[in-house]
């Protein structure tokens, strides 16, 4: 294995994206509305609004319910006495975790498809097939190509997002509060299991599509598990805490190494050219 | 095996999920020699390129590739081949440095190396001066340059090139041509060309196959084929005054003619055995009234062969 020829393809695919505005431009925007416009739209807005927290907590029935049954290790980070403080830790804090899941389940599924389908579809890929490169080196330098990426993105937005989250609101909590414990597992255990988990399938869709949007398509319809996790919270079936988290990242993990297994398995000369 | 076949493919059979695709294919190719696969689409060029370098596996029969198995050492196959592929498979996004940056470094040459060969193909190839543009603003012919440049970079030993000159002007073939035939003839390297232009495989190729539906019909030199397949020489003749009819009917009763046929009005075709019979049969002519105003002798082009192959399938893999 060598792993100066998993680098070189790994940043060739990274030149193609960055001179491909129509490919990392769509990807800014979802990030922006999750980690900058939504957190400033409670952060700054609401109170702004003089619109109450205590009614916006109050206003819906899910929220209640989402609050009776939330359990003990989350429902400590929450002083109901500061009603502005709690609506944050609520809404960004616990209820929009799994949201942010989305990100690098998005990032993954893109950049994987844009490097696996989308070489077949520009007809690049047999080219890069006669290279002395093995089939693990280009397995590993696609796979290095969407995941670092993916993480590294994911990353920066949770790190921005923290900032916003303790600067924006700084004025009136005077305290540095997120992120909650719960997020820890959340980035740095669940989010690389996600984009190994979007990477591997996306390359066993890749090799039965022969073009980006088809892969992209596809493989998309991972962010289901995201939608089960929000949807499993706001039902009060499933509260992310940090030993849940754990659990959860370590299915992923397993369904990951999984569906790695398959892909490189599939993932050779012959099957691409056959495929 | 032949010590100089850098090449050597025997009994070679592959399927794509079950539709046949090489059928038995045998032939060899030696050092330093220009080889043409040649073949209407369909024939199994591509596929006996890909199976030379290690991209698929035969289902049955064997090949070595520089002393070589491609099955299980493809990668060290590929290090010392290059290839053009049918199309020119460039990254358009990048500029041609870029790319052939990309292709070098995966080939295991330093950066140094890169700049200095990428330097002189971008040169040879005419494309210097736009090498740091996008690809996709390049026409079909330029792409297809910057394609051979690619497979030149690493300075391989074995050359595959699949419709090299495919999209370029008749100059830039002809420069393709003649590169062909510096890269197998002064620097000793071996090349393996697919192309549907007969006429460009006849100028450059010492020996070529002509291939159908994954077999290989016939393969040889010209001069092989010929003696094989088309081994009577051709005689145009062009009369100022035509001879009388019996006198055209005692040529065509001369052994060693095989056929005497008018072409149009004036001009005549005979088919003849060898040239020796041509001086007997001008004086001949010339005694009884002719006047004769050309006599053009010529064997079967490449083009002849591969048309007659194609047609009699059968008669060629007897």
């Amino acid at each position: 294995m060598n792993i100066r020829n998993i680098l070189i393809i790994a940043r060739k695919d990274w030149m193609e994206v960055r001179q491909n505005k129509y490919a990392w431009v769509p990807m800014l925007i979802v990030p922006a509305i999750f980690v900058v416009v939504l957190p400033l739209i409670f952060t700054l807005l609401i109170p702004a609004l003089s619109v109450s927290p205590q009614d916006v907590l109050n206003s819906d029935t899910d929220i209640q319910f989402f609050l009776e049954r939330m359990p003990p290790q989350l429902s400590q980070y929450i002083d109901l006495q500061n009603p502005m403080q709690s609506m944050l830790v609520i809404m960004l804090g616990i209820m929009f975790a799994p949201m942010f899941l989305i990100l690098p389940l998005m990032y993954a599924t893109t950049f994987a498809s844009e490097s696996f389908a989308g070489e077949r579809e520009r007809k690049t890929m047999e080219a890069l097939l006669y290279t002395p490169a093995s089939d693990a080196e280009l397995f590993l330098g696609k796979v290095a190509a969407a995941a670092i990426p993916s993480i590294g993105v994911t990353w920066l937005g949770f790190a921005l997002y923290t900032l916003i989250l303790n600067l924006a609101p700084y004025p009136y909590i005077q305290r540095i509060w997120f992120p909650l414990p719960t997020w820890w597992p959340l980035i740095f255990w669940i989010t690389p299991a996600l984009v190994v988990l979007g990477i591997s399938l996306t390359v066993i869709i890749s090799a039965r599509v022969q073009n980006f949007l088809g892969a992209y398509q596809t493989s998309a319809a991972v962010v289901l598990l995201v939608v089960l996790l929000f949807a499993g919270q706001m039902s009060g079936v499933l509260y992310l805490s940090v030993g849940v988290e754990m659990l959860i990242g370590l299915f992923f993990w397993a369904a990951a190494a999984g569906l790695t297994a398959l892909a490189v398995g599939g993932f050779n000369r012959e099957a691409l050219l056959k495929g | 095996m032949n010590m100089n076949a850098v090449i050597l493919c025997e009994d070679v059979s592959f399927a794509y999920n079950g539709i046949p695709a090489l059928h038995g294919q045998s032939f060899d190719v030696q050092t330093g020699e220009v080889f043409a696969l040649l073949g209407p689409n369909g024939a199994g060029k591509t596929t006996s390129i890909r199976i030379l370098n290690g991209l698929l596996k035969p289902q049955s029969g064997r090949c070595r590739v520089l002393g070589l198995d491609p099955s299980a050492q493809g990668a060290l196959i590929r290090r010392r081949t290059g290839v053009l592929t049918e199309t020119p498979a460039l990254y358009e996004r990048l500029s041609a440095w870029q790319n052939l940056h990309f292709f070098g470094a995966l080939a295991g040459l330093s950066v140094e190396e890169i700049d200095a060969r990428g330097a002189y193909y971008l040169d040879l190839f005419e494309l210097g001066g736009r090498a740091g543009d996008r690809v996709e603003t390049y026409s079909k012919g330029m792409k297809q340059r910057l394609a051979l440049a690619r497979a030149l970079l690493h300075g391989p030993e074995l050359l595959f090139l699949d419709e090299p000159t495919s999209g370029m002007d008749p100059a830039a073939a002809r420069q393709v041509e003649e590169l062909i035939y510096q890269v197998s003839k002064r620097e000793n390297r071996s090349v393996v060309l697919c192309t549907h232009r007969l006429y460009e495989a006849e100028k450059v190729c010492d020996r070529v196959a002509v291939m159908k539906k994954g077999s290989v019909l016939a393969s040889g030199s010209l001069d092989d084929l010929r003696a094989r397949f088309a081994p009577q020489v051709r005689v145009a003749i062009r009369f100022q005054l035509m001879p009388a009819l019996n006198t055209l009917e005692a040529v065509r009763n001369l052994r060693g003619v095989a056929s005497l046929n008018t072409r149009n009005g004036n001009d005549w075709e005979l088919r003849l055995e060898s040239t020796g019979v041509i001086p007997v049969i001008v004086r001949m002519l010339v005694e009884a009234g002719a006047s004769v105003e050309a006599v053009i002798p010529s064997r079967a082009s490449l083009e002849d062969i591969y048309l007659q192959l194609q047609t009699n399938e059968h008669e060629a893999l007897q």
